[in-house]
């Protein structure tokens, strides 16, 4: 499988983007994130890979545990945040829509 | 997924201008900013004041449960021309962004579809930067909030 990325499509990904939140607040090992997500550990371990290969999050051994980091400088680099910002008005705009749909007469 | 918005903001310019086509009469994509219950639904804020005219104001607010204001933001109407134009300022409560100046355009493409197109000017690059940053923070949480509707099962 190509794990070799564009960042875009890795933070395009409601889940991932749900990841990279829970790991901006703590380093956290697959285990801790997978228990915060009702899908099957080898769908997780599949968008960490995807994280990881685009470098927004990097691992560190710890003892026997692998802890995930969120790569803050990474994720600066997203073309000034210019997607996700897209997406919070895409969101807007389309909730505009399925209000007025309502009021529409045929 | 379909992209229906598109922005543009150009690398050291401290401007963005963020266009949509709806599938919407012109008349409802106006009335969506111009009601006051119906910007209320979608702003997810309560609408202190909607002064829809020249020299008007505006001014939005969110409590929490507890009643304490989360979020609070307003301006001044410039330009108020049915169906095609507001011109308007913009600016938030105990946010360091600054006032910024919006101007709304609204166009007919057909019976059925129109289009928005929202220029937005800052006080400075950094400025506009920093909203985008915002936006990015905020598109973090809104994912959060849909994963955890998905998970209770109300989405998919």
């Amino acid at each position: 499988m190509n794990l070799r990325r564009d960042v875009f499509q890795a933070i395009a990904d409601p889940t991932r983007r749900a990841i990279l939140l829970l790991v901006a607040s703590q380093a956290m090992t697959a285990g801790a994130i997978a228990s915060n997500f009702d899908t099957a550990r080898p769908t997780v371990s599949k968008h960490l890979a995807i994280l990881t290969e685009c470098e927004l999050l990097s691992q560190e051994q710890n003892g026997r545990e692998i802890y995930y980091h969120f790569n803050a400088r990474k994720m600066k680099e997203v073309a000034d945040f210019i997607e996700p910002f897209r997406q919070m008005w895409e969101d807007r705009f389309n909730k505009i829509e399925t209000i007025m749909k309502k009021f529409k007469t045929k | 997924m379909e992209m229906k918005t598109k922005i543009a903001a150009e690398d050291g310019k401290q401007e963005m201008v963020i266009t949509r086509e709806f599938d919407l009469p012109l008349e409802l994509l106006f009335r969506a900013y111009t009601d006051l219950e119906i910007v209320e639904e979608w702003m997810t804020s309560k609408v202190v004041k909607l002064e829809n005219r020249k020299g008007g104001s505006y001014q939005l607010e969110k409590k929490d449960d507890k009643g304490n204001v989360v979020f609070a933001a307003g301006g001044v109407i410039h330009e108020f021309i049915p169906e095609r134009k507001i011109t308007r300022t913009f600016e938030m409560a105990n946010a360091p962004a600054g006032v910024q100046l919006e101007i709304y355009q609204f166009e007919r493409l057909s019976d059925d579809k129109s289009k928005l197109r929202m220029h937005v000017i800052y006080e400075s690059t950094a400025q506009r930067d920093q909203v985008m940053q915002w936006g990015f923070s905020q598109g973090i949480n809104m994912a959060h909030d849909r994963l955890q509707a998905a998970v209770a099962g109300k989405v998919k």
